[in-house]
Formats: structure tokens, sequence, C-alpha cells
């Protein structure tokens, strides 16, 4: 019997970014990502939510502590993005375009690193409450 | 008297710093939000206007053009900006939300029509954390 099951965690960070491709030239960032190209930046208020689905542990009942989960969190994601400007405050957008899309690739790839390789991860990401991107999809 | 309210929202880049302090300073009293090269929100702004609703309609005031007021004059001016670079009525304001909020109600106030009452402005920067204003 499958005793798989899915514990989340949710978190949050607000951050600057503009969405901009540097190998375009102006008009066409402009007509591409449209307001999202301001140069000055804009910012939200990002929801991540971290889903870790594994079997509860028959000692402690847990999937996985979320405390502990919460603090790899903290430690590896939100101290690095929280109050940021993504484009020009981190080595992982220096040259990635910081869509909802590319965020949650690379907190996958960083959680991923830290979180036992016997527990499948997903990452959601809400840039608004009515964007949100999911990954691996 | 009903009140009644229309929610929009924008998203925006802004920072709290005040320039005639030292950026240690600013970094004491203001945190992370002091970050020189921005943070941002998704903003939520709740205008409420109050009245007795018209006998005709039924309403206060028709909801429809109150928003396409408030986007004309308030939203296309914040969303997807700098709120202190981009941001005229802004400029040279500490760009908290209690300041915001009151160049909100500024700028919004001449454009509504005559008999319409605005009662309050309610602006949030997250979930967690909104200010109120009423005019006075």
């Amino acid at each position: 019997m499958n005793k798989k099951v899915a514990v989340y965690r949710k978190e949050h960070f607000n951050a600057a970014h503009r969405l901009n491709n540097p190998l375009w030239d102006e008009a066409t960032n402009k007509q591409v990502f449209g307001k999202c190209n301001n140069p000055h930046f804009h910012g939200h208020n990002y929801e991540l939510v971290i889903k870790v689905t594994g079997e509860p542990d028959p000692q402690t009942g847990y999937v996985m502590d979320m405390k502990l989960l919460s603090d790899i969190a903290q430690e590896n994601v939100l101290e690095r993005f929280d109050h940021k400007n993504l484009n020009d405050d981190t080595a992982e957008f220096k040259d990635l375009n910081p869509t909802a899309e590319n965020i949650a690739i690379v907190i996958y790839n960083i959680l991923r690193e830290k979180i036992d390789m016997k527990f499948d991860l997903q990452i959601r990401l809400y840039e608004t409450e009515r964007n949100f991107v999911d990954y691996p999809a | 008297m009903v009140y009644i309210t229309r929610i929009e929202h924008f998203n925006a880049a802004h920072k709290l710093y005040n320039p005639a302090w030292s950026r240690e300073k600013n970094e004491e009293v203001f945190g992370k939000c002091a970050n020189e090269n921005w943070h941002g929100h998704n903003f939520e702004l709740f205008v409420t206007l109050k009245g007795d609703p018209d006998p005709d309609t039924g309403f206060v005031y028709d909801v429809k053009k109150l928003s396409i007021i408030v986007k004309e004059h308030v939203i296309d001016k914040l969303d997807h900006k700098n709120l202190n670079v981009d941001v005229d009525f802004m400029k040279d304001k500490l760009c908290s939300i209690e300041n915001l909020v009151i160049g909100i109600w500024n700028e919004l106030t001449p454009h509504l029509p005559a008999g319409v009452q605005l009662h309050s402005l309610k602006l949030s920067e997250t979930p967690r954390i909104f200010v109120e204003y009423y005019g006075n």
C-alpha cells in the first residue's frame, strides 16, 4: 500500500525585480515584458509553498520535521532573497531573467541539495495571488 | 448611510531610507527595508465611499466608475513602478505606507465627482501590514 504523504510548508519573501533580456534592444524588451520591464524595478510579495512527499517515519510520525524544513528555507532561500533586488543583489539572477518560472527552478535547485533524496520535492511560487508556478511540473 | 469599498492592487518597488541620515543609521532604523537596491510588495488599496443609496440606481456610487477613476489617477502612477523614483507625488517624501496612503488620498479626492464622499483608504503592504486614513 502506498503510504506516501505530502507535507507543505509556506514561507514568504518580499523582493524587487525587473524582466529584461540584455540581448534585446530596449524597444523589444518593452514590447515583450511590458510594464515588468521598468528600468527602476517593481516588486512583489512572493509566497513560497514547499511540498515534500514521503512515507511518515515510524518513530516520529513525521514525513519531515516542519521546523527543520522551515529552518532550511529560512537559511537558504529567504535570507538570500527577502528584501532584496533579485536582479542586482543575488548571484542566481545576475545572468538569468527573474521570472516566477526561473525563481521556482532556482529555489528548487537550492532546496534539493538540502533535502534528503528519499523525498520528492516540488515548489509552488506565487508572484501575486493570481500568478503562480509549479516546479517540477 | 452605507459604506461601499472597491479593492484595487498594484505591485511596486520601494525602500525606506532617510537621505539626511548615514547608511548605518538607516539600516539601524529601517532594517532590511533600507536595502539601497530596493525591495517590493503587492500592495492592495481599499477605497471606501459613504452615502445613502440613490433612489433610482440603488447605488451609493457606481463602483465601476470609481474603479476607472482610481485606476486612472492612482494605480497607473504606482503599478509596476519604483515608488521612490517614478512617482511624482512621493518625490522627497519618506516612502512608508503611512505617507503613501496620504499621498493617494490627495491624488484621488480632486477627481471624485461632486457629492461622492470618500470615507477612508486602507492600504496593505503585506497581508499582515496595513494602514487606514480618513483624510484628517
